[in-house]
């Protein structure tokens, strides 16, 4: 039977089938749910790591001691991995080792748009490309043969529309795998400079065959029809060119890395025209044009965003769509939860004019109108150390007036060097976790400091004042947000002082609640002086209606900060007159 | 058949996504190639989200195109003019008439706008509005608007009632079928004078 999968429930599905024994991950929009899916085979051992680098370290192990192992992560994840990435294509593996790198072409939810198959190159590891949810199983279960086969990790690439799209999958029974025998054997296993430059050899010994190999895999499937026009393609974006040209030649990669040089070759010798369609960099392009090949591909199409049929239809089909434009009108960008406990940070920092280093997670839209209360926006953990760097090229007076942002989550994924590293060379930056007990913009997963593992399991919580205090931090507080004047007081003393300080701020996601039945606040309209304070907090319950303030009753949540906000007590409680 | 192309939009939150799973989920069950292309992470926090839902007999990109929706359904007055330029010349726009303040509007950087349904009635074929929020208030539950958008897509669709509810009856908690299926037939009902009540 059939039945509509998600991209990513999908690649959980081929791990199930493939035998995986242990699954790691760090959450990261579009690859979250590939993991949440995996744990809920009870066959699979998986986790949430701190990290994506220790994510793969374990997936490395495991592989190593013999059982087949998944890691997952969005591309910016691979830049975290990218050590142990490098390295373990050295080592090659025992039981296979998988790993998944969702690229977000678009940004839907991501800082940068890197190509994660530059990755595969510089790093000479085989990636495979699906273009549906089908493949998206099929392929894992392929990756894990190429895997052990050839002795080497191999990367699924996936893209943000193929991780969120849904699309039929016939699904199949697991296969028993056993674990493989463990032998201690350095020359493979301990990358020092003397076994190392054998493994190199090895590495490209491996790499040739298969290139070789590659033009005779399923994977890469080449169609002829019309050979006037062909084109080259791989994931979503093979899509696209079937919707236009149902016609036409096509060459499907569904390995992207090394590339099937004499598939490619033939195609090319039978097709007159050759385009490449690839979402991002032009990695197809650059090498088929170094085999002296003429192909059409980024001159005609963008490096940026997604692709889509119409696009091609505009630059290849040169058709006029004549398509209606889209309306002006006022954007609808995310905004902070009505009854978020980020918001009462940024207002406050605001009014003590303050400026923050920040970070990644969903305080990060704290930087937008009306709070914009952050200065940075980087990468995991970046806030710490960034603000150092600010103190020493400009004195500790000068960051009296700053902060830095972190989530509990990211604190933990790498906050926590940074940190060390602000004790270890004698900074006195002021450090803000807001402690919201979960890692909210990926959906709320667990992490360390929730003391709850992937499984459901209760474990060992992480205790972050003792964490900050034992590297090095005298001054550790933990203050409610929602407690204004004690937030206040909290920033203004830590800011003021000569040595290094963190404030936790700590109240729970609000839509981890989803039980309680809040009494919504209303704003009393005799009382209320229409000064725009309340509208301040940029929280999406509170607006203005007709000429007057009113809470929306289906999104206040009931949380409170507006109340301490207005100056003229007109914001009242549900049921208070 | 040829691909049919629906588009759900609305803000981030509202249940877009549900809808448009328990339609594709529909489409399987008759046979078709189903393609669904959602929104996870950052967009959901209040901001524009949109679903593409396509089936037919084979279908390859999961996105409907600018001019292409057959029909569009929106939980919220001004995303339905956001979208609207991917309706087709023939389609059908479906606007739920709650309106929700962006932060742009919050911050009075911006207006919301008031001529939303005439320029909605002006470009598209076919227009049916409805006051879902209303209508949930009535039946005592304002979490049901989403079904009753659910019952108002169901009467522009091919796919016969009792499969709509059957799906109803699997998607939603045990305790709340009954008030569920009030508010889809609510929806499904709309605008049809059945001169009884339903």
């Amino acid at each position: 039977m059939k039945r509509l999968m998600l991209g990513n429930e999908a690649v959980a599905r081929g791990a199930y089938e493939s035998g995986v024994k242990v699954s790691t991950a760090y959450p990261g929009t579009p690859s979250t749910e590939i993991t949440e899916f995996i744990a809920k085979y009870e066959e699979i051992y998986a986790q949430w790591s701190p990290n994506e680098k220790v994510a793969l370290e374990v997936a490395i192990g495991s592989s190593i001691s013999g059982a087949r192992s998944i890691c997952a992560m969005k591309h910016v994840g691979l830049n975290v991995a990218a050590d142990p990435l490098f390295t373990v294509s050295y080592t090659g593996v025992n039981g296979g080792l998988v790993i998944i790198v969702a690229d977000d072409p678009g940004m839907h939810s991501s800082q940068n748009e890197q190509d994660s198959r530059y990755y595969a190159r510089s790093a000479h590891i085989p990636m495979l490309e699906p273009s549906d949810s089908q493949e998206a199983k099929d392929f894992v279960k392929e990756a894990f043969n190429i895997s052990e086969k050839y002795d080497t990790p191999v990367l699924i690439r996936l893209t943000t529309r193929l991780s969120h799209s849904q699309s039929l999958v016939k699904t199949s029974q697991p296969d028993e795998v056993a674990l493989k025998e463990y032998n201690k054997d350095a020359t493979k296993y301990v990358m020092m400079p003397g076994m190392a430059i054998k493994r190199h050899v090895v590495v490209e010994n491996r790499m040739n065959q298969i290139t070789e190999d590659a033009s005779k895999f399923v994977l890469n499937d080449a169609s002829y029809d019309d050979l006037e026009v062909g084109f080259i393609t791989s994931g979503i974006p093979y899509q696209y060119v079937k919707e236009v040209f149902p016609n036409a030649s096509v060459l499907k990669l569904g390995m992207v890395n090394p590339l099937p040089k004499s598939l490619i070759q033939d195609f090319c010798s039978k097709v007159k025209k050759v385009y490449i369609i690839e979402e991002l960099e032009p990695i197809f392009e650059e090498q088929i044009k170094s085999w002296g090949i003429e192909v059409i591909g980024k001159d005609l199409l963008t490096v940026q965003g997604e692709y889509s049929a119409n696009l091609l239809k505009e630059k290849i089909k040169n058709e006029d769509l004549n398509l209606a434009a889209a309306e002006t009108l006022p954007g609808r960008p995310p905004v902070l939860c009505a009854g978020c406990p980020h918001r009462s940070i940024y207002y406050r920092l605001n009014k003590l004019g303050k400026h923050a280093t920040g970070d990644i997670g969903c305080y990060t839209l704290g930087a937008i109108e009306p709070l914009k209360g952050l200065d940075t926006c980087i990468d995991m953990g970046a806030s710490i150390p960034m603000l150092h760097g600010i103190e020493k090229a400009r004195g500790r007076e000068y960051t009296k007036d700053w902060v830095a942002i972190i989530g509990d989550s990211t604190f933990v994924h790498s906050g926590i060097t940074g940190l060390i590293d602000i004790v270890y060379n004698k900074g006195c930056s002021t450090v803000m976790i807001l402690d919201n007990s979960t890692t909210g913009m990926t959906g709320h997963q667990d992490n360390p400091a929730t003391g709850v593992t992937l499984k459901g399991e209760k474990t060992k919580q992480l205790d972050l004042p003792l964490l900050c205090k034992s590297v090095g931090i005298n001054r550790v507080r933990v203050v409610d947000p929602f407690k204004y004047k004690d937030l206040e007081n909290a920033i203004t003393e830590e800011t003021s002082i000569e040595e290094p300080s963190v404030i936790i701020a700590k109240a729970p996601c609000q839509l981890l609640d989803k039980h309680s039945v809040p009494k919504q606040n209303y704003i009393d309209v005799e009382k209320c002086k229409d000064c725009g304070m309340c509208l301040k907090l940029g929280c999406p319950a509170i607006k203005k209606s007709h000429g007057i303030m009113v809470i929306d009753d289906t999104l206040c949540v009931g949380c409170n900060l507006c109340i301490g906000v207005c100056k003229f007590q007109a914001i009242k409680k549900a049921g208070v007159q | 058949m040829n691909t049919k192309n629906i588009l759900i939009v609305g803000v981030g939150g509202q249940g877009t996504l549900l809808t448009s799973r328990i339609l594709g989920n529909l489409a399987v069950d008759l046979g078709y190639d189903v393609k669904l292309s959602e929104v996870h992470g950052m967009s959901q926090r209040g901001g524009s989200v949109v679903t593409h839902v396509r089936y037919g007999t084979k279908v390859y990109s999961p996105l409907v195109e600018v001019g292409e929706a057959d029909i569009i359904l929106s939980f919220e007055k001004m995303e339905a003019l956001r979208w609207k330029h991917f309706l087709s010349a023939e389609g059908k726009m479906l606007v739920n008439t709650q309106e929700s303040d962006p932060m742009p509007v919050i911050t009075g950087s911006a207006s919301y706008p008031t001529d939303i349904m005439e320029k909605l009635y002006a470009d598209c074929k076919e227009v049916i509005e409805i006051d879902g929020v209303s209508i949930a208030k009535e039946l005592g539950n304002i979490r049901v608007v989403n079904t009753i958008l659910l019952g108002l897509l169901a009467q522009s669709m091919d796919i016969p009632k009792d499969q709509w509810i059957e799906a109803i009856k699997l998607t939603v908690p045990e305790k709340t079928i009954d008030i569920n299926i009030q508010a889809f037939e609510k929806g499904y009902y709309h605008g049809i004078n059945l001169n009884r009540e339903v």
